[in-house]
């Protein structure tokens, strides 16, 4: 049978997924958690302690009032140390909630924190929204989109399929293949909880054809859930993008500047699906995840599963230390990954992974003149001219970037590593989708 | 055959007579009446097309300035910076008017996080743009506010004006500066700002922009300004404003008395083109503090710049 994927363009990056055969192991608590509070999508929640306030494991530190905001709550017992500006990864300070871990966890009370299996289903759609909500669950793909406005569909809108993104294209990153093979039983549980509260009967796990494990696995633990099906897909970067898995499981195709919902589905992700069981059954709020920590000269990649809050450079410790001559600490996937400027900075809600890059494979090669090999062209899943994007938007031509559709770009740097000439190109059309997007806000 | 041409240039000669007549009418009907003064004041512009009145073009302030002769008798608020008073003197003479006299003004570099001062933790490999580095990361030396050293400044200026300085990692404007502000608009971190040039060419200002709490900026930069507020404290013309930890001059109160620069603990505040002062022997407690902290630059400037080539170096937890 012939493998589905997605229509246009794609690559196909070296894999290396060094650290599929590890297990998810948990992360012992730092003495200290650095908590941001910007760490979903939208706007930033409130904080509601202030220095010197007793903080719960679970308990809630800050309310979400906007309506796409999340709320974030206490990784860990402890008392908060100050809530000030800490650097994030990027190197800008933002506002986060210190907090200083006192040792053992003391969970805020309703939140069940076993291993047990809860199969119960008996949810209402509004309990199971409302759970979400309160658990500040977002997106754990990366996007960090709030999952509770995911799951509230606009009015007049009907969902045809839920889709459980477990492609993992990025090469490297493992956290949710693992998590497919660990927590199926959790994920199938989410996804009926999922399904409830968007009123579809069908959902497909999307998943790479370089997990067989995990596409045997699931596939048979949806026998007997009636409605989910497993989707094995040929191999291709980027096909977790929300619109190419969409194109790839059910052949629709998402309209220029339009969500997923135009053409009936919902996308979310399998670790996600995860977070909405232990939310609602358990009342347990989005407090850690799976974290991949790997690169090729790391001593042992694996994957954590830990705090929201935790410093990366625990990880890097737990996983070996940094190797001699690291060039660059990524953070997330070695194609949309961005390098940090120092690993001091704490594990968010939205890190897949940390990839630690050698020094000799990190830096970039020195751009050449374009050669007009349309390469780029022929790369690009979302069917633009990236050559021609990054031209304009070096010329500050924003109005032309707007027509030649940059605001569809994903970002998922398919032209800029195909390039042969390696000129920066995902780098300027990062630049013209931002001043294109500041552009068409200031025209409203 | 004869017939034939004379019939072609019949036909021509009265298609051409036709049309003729109809573009007279034409041409009576949608004449555009235009002031001749708005030639002769354009004229009398540079035509450098440098936008830096605030108009697109010499010829659009040209018109502006006429309308605003005919129509309020005035050119109050119509500068054009790069021909300076004398063009706007012409352009006033043009327009039977009077104009006061504007201060010319230069932007001035508010950033000294040379590679000294403010050294690289991380090298940046990206696109060579400052727009695209400001919305990347924080910056190589970990100041958020500092100058990212990419030349998007550079790149605006119409005018030879501004220059890298490969030494320190920072632009430096020359002579030629007319004022157009590009570069105050090309600069993504708000550092450029155009200040009156001052008589004799001499200039105070606070050279950091900085938002930082002192500790933070400090440690990331040797000479930010930490907010400490002693310069607003000696100043004796309330020149100075103390916001979110940073001192600010304004040019217009400011008598150049250089009083603040003596304070200033971490020489974030500049004086340029004054003769060098004199020592001073009596000591007051802030040519101390001065003469200290112009011993700490030289001692920095021996240090070795730390190799920038391991991008993620770890820094102590903040404070």
């Amino acid at each position: 049978m012939k493998l589905k994927t997605f229509a246009l363009g794609g690559v196909h990056p070296e894999e290396h997924k060094l650290s599929a055969n590890a297990p998810i192991t948990l992360l012992p608590l730092p003495a200290q958690l650095i908590v941001p509070l910007g760490q979903n999508l939208g706007a930033p929640p409130k904080p509601l302690v202030k220095k010197g306030d007793e903080v719960k494991t679970g308990q809630l530190i800050a309310r979400g009032e906007a309506f796409i905001s999340a709320n974030l709550h206490s990784p860990a017992t402890g008392k908060v140390l100050k809530v000030d500006d800490a650097p994030d990864a990027s190197g800008y300070r933002r506002p986060a909630v210190f907090i200083d871990v006192s040792g053992e966890d003391e969970w805020a009370e309703g939140i069940n924190n076993t291993d047990e299996l809860i199969t119960r289903l008996d949810f209402s759609r509004e309990e199971i929204i409302n759970k979400v909500k309160e658990a500040g669950i977002v997106g754990l793909g990366g996007a960090t989109f709030p999952t509770h406005v995911k799951l509230m569909l606009p009015p007049g809108k009907k969902a045809d399929y839920l889709l459980i993104n477990g492609v993992e294209c990025e090469p490297y990153l493992t956290s949710d293949h693992r998590m497919m093979l660990e927590k199926a039983q959790e994920i199938m549980q989410g996804i009926r909880l999922m399904m409830i509260a968007l009123d579809v009967k069908k959902a497909i796990i999307g998943v790479e054809n370089n997990k067989p494990d995990a596409i045997a696995h699931l596939a048979a633990m949806a026998l007997s859930h009636p409605g989910i099906s497993v989707q094995a897909l040929y191999v291709k970067y980027p096909q977790g993008g929300e619109k190419q898995l969409i194109k790839a499981l059910v052949n629709r195709e998402v309209p220029s500047g339009k969500l997923p919902i135009e053409v009936g589905c919902v996308v979310s992700n399998v670790g996600t699906a995860f977070a909405v069981y232990e939310a609602v059954t358990k009342n347990k709020p989005l407090i850690e995840r799976v974290v991949t920590i790997t690169g090729l000269e790391l001593a042992r990649p694996s994957n954590f599963m830990v705090r929201i809050g935790t410093p990366i450079a625990k990880l890097i410790e737990a996983a070996g230390g940094l190797p001699e001559g690291t060039g660059k600490i990524i953070n997330g996937g070695p194609m949309m990954g961005k390098a940090m400027t120092n690993p001091e900075v704490p594990i968010i809600k939205g890190s897949s992974g940390i990839l630690i890059m050698p020094g000799k494979l990190s830096s970039r090669k020195h751009p050449q003149p374009c050669i007009r090999c349309s390469k780029c062209t022929t790369v690009c899943p979302m069917g633009l001219e990236p050559f021609l994007l990054a031209k304009l938007s070096k010329l500050e031509r924003y109005e032309d970037t707007e027509k030649e559709q940059i605001m569809d770009c994903i970002e998922c740097g398919s032209c800029q590593y195909t390039c042969p000439s390696s000129l920066p190109l995902l780098d300027y059309l990062r630049l013209g989708k931002f001043r294109t997007g500041q552009m068409i806000r200031n025209r409203k | 055959m004869n017939e034939i041409i004379i019939n072609a240039l019949l036909l021509l000669g009265l298609l051409g007579g036709v049309m003729a007549v109809i573009l007279f009418f034409v041409a009576q009907k949608f004449k555009v009446i235009e002031d001749p003064r708005i030639d002769q004041v354009d004229e009398a512009l540079p035509k450098a097309n440098c936008g830096g009145c605030g108009y697109p073009g010499c010829r659009n302030f040209a018109e502006v300035c006429v309308k605003s002769a005919s129509e309020r008798q005035s050119l109050e608020g119509l500068n054009c910076p790069v021909g300076g008073n004398a063009v706007m003197k012409q352009v006033a003479a043009i327009l039977e008017l009077e104009v006061a006299d504007v201060e010319p003004q230069i932007a001035v570099v508010r950033c000294n996080g040379t590679h000294n001062n403010h050294p690289s933790r991380v090298s940046y490999e990206g696109a060579s743009s400052c727009a695209f580095a400001h919305n990347l990361f924080g910056g190589e030396g970990g100041c958020q506010y500092s100058c990212l050293g990419l030349g998007d400044c550079v790149v605006s200026c119409d005018f030879d004006a501004i220059h890298m300085d490969a030494a320190t990692g920072l632009p430096v404007v020359n002579d030629k500066c007319v004022a157009c502000g590009a570069c105050v608009k090309a600069c993504p971190r708000n550092i450029i700002e155009l200040r009156p040039k001052g008589k004799k060419d001499r200039r105070i200002f606070v050279s950091c922009v900085n938002k930082d709490k002192g500790g933070i900026a400090k440690k990331n930069c040797e000479v930010a300004c930490i907010g400490c507020s002693k310069c607003f404290q000696v100043c004796p013309y309330d020149a100075i404003t103390m916001a979110d930890n940073l001192a600010y001059i304004d040019a217009e109160k400011c008598k150049l008395c250089r009083k603040c620069v003596e304070v200033c603990p971490t020489n974030s505040i500049h004086e340029i083109n004054f003769p060098a002062r004199k020592l001073k022997v009596e000591t007051g407690d802030g040519a101390v503090a001065a003469e200290a902290a112009a011993a700490r630059k030289a001692e920095k400037v021996v240090k070795e710049k730390p190799a920038s080539t391991e991008p993620e170096k770890p820094s102590e937890p903040t404070a």
